[in-house]
């Protein structure tokens, strides 16, 4: 049995007395596209909402910050932080990035050959912001742009 | 492709593509310090793009432990709210990070 988050989340906000949670459901199906070549010829992004940063950037601030951040592909573990106004779900990332933020994985699978290219710079984000109206308007749209920019073929998208 | 853990808020977003790993939250990309699985985890996540349907869920195998412990503690409604205050100021991982940053800017 699958954790069902949506109702326990909804549940203990009820329970402190806030307003209800807007969760968000699609009302359409998704754009669906399949792939215009196989993936070891494809180029390749990543999204994290883990609030991934490397050292020397600027760290999330937990107010509805819907900055973005573009993090190298050669960025090593040992050089990439995090910051997500949900701490409690950060012990394993912080103590080894890949387990949330994969680009060490990413970057083998590259060398391997699996993935085509990656794109220069993996994109970061902290997903705990509390407006899907800041999220709609002001963080996708500088996500789409980067990833147009890197002339992605496909992402892979890593919330936590 | 969205590699996720947490299966119903995945689906309420209707993605084109979902992978599945059962673990608790902030371990999407695979279990702390197993490089193997983590690897694994996302070359199975990798292999999704070549689905022709839509909305289809890969289940990866992986199990975190042999008990139910940690879903229990991801249900637990009685735990209050256990997020950060919310401000804008930056928050680092390490005080060495803001002086690196706050160099960096000003450099």
């Amino acid at each position: 049995m699958t954790v069902k988050y949506i109702d326990a989340i909804t549940d203990r906000y009820n329970q402190l007395g806030y307003d209800a949670y807007r969760w968000f459901h699609a009302d359409s199906p998704p754009a669906f596209a399949a792939m215009k070549k196989p993936l070891k010829d494809a180029k390749l992004g990543m999204l994290g909402t883990s609030g991934a940063y490397a050292v020397g950037q600027i760290a999330y601030h937990y107010k509805d910050d819907t900055s973005i951040r573009a993090i190298s592909k050669h960025t090593q573990d040992r050089d990439l932080r995090f910051a997500h106004i949900t701490e409690n779900y950060l012990p394993g990332g912080r103590s080894d990035p890949n387990c949330i933020f994969p680009l060490a994985s990413l970057r083998q699978l590259e060398s391997e050959g699996v993935v085509g290219e990656l794109a220069d710079e993996m994109l970061s984000c902290m997903g705990g912001v509390y407006s899907q109206r800041r999220v709609r308007d002001e963080m996708l749209p500088a996500v789409i742009e980067k990833f147009e920019a890197q002339k992605v073929d496909a992402v892979l998208f890593v919330p936590m | 492709m969205i590699l996720g853990s947490a299966l119903d808020i995945m689906q309420a977003a209707r993605p084109p593509r979902i992978t599945f790993l059962d673990y608790p939250l902030g371990h999407s990309s695979g279990r702390p310090g197993d490089k193997a699985e983590q690897l694994a985890v996302v070359r199975a996540a990798l292999a999704g793009f070549d689905a022709t349907r839509t909305e289809q869920v890969n289940s990866l195998p992986y199990r975190w432990s042999g008990n139910n412990d940690w879903r229990q503690q991801a249900t637990d409604t009685s735990s209050g709210d256990q997020r950060q205050p919310r401000d804008e100021t930056p928050r680092y991982q390490f005080e060495a990070d803001r002086l690196q940053a706050e160099a960096s800017q000003t450099a």
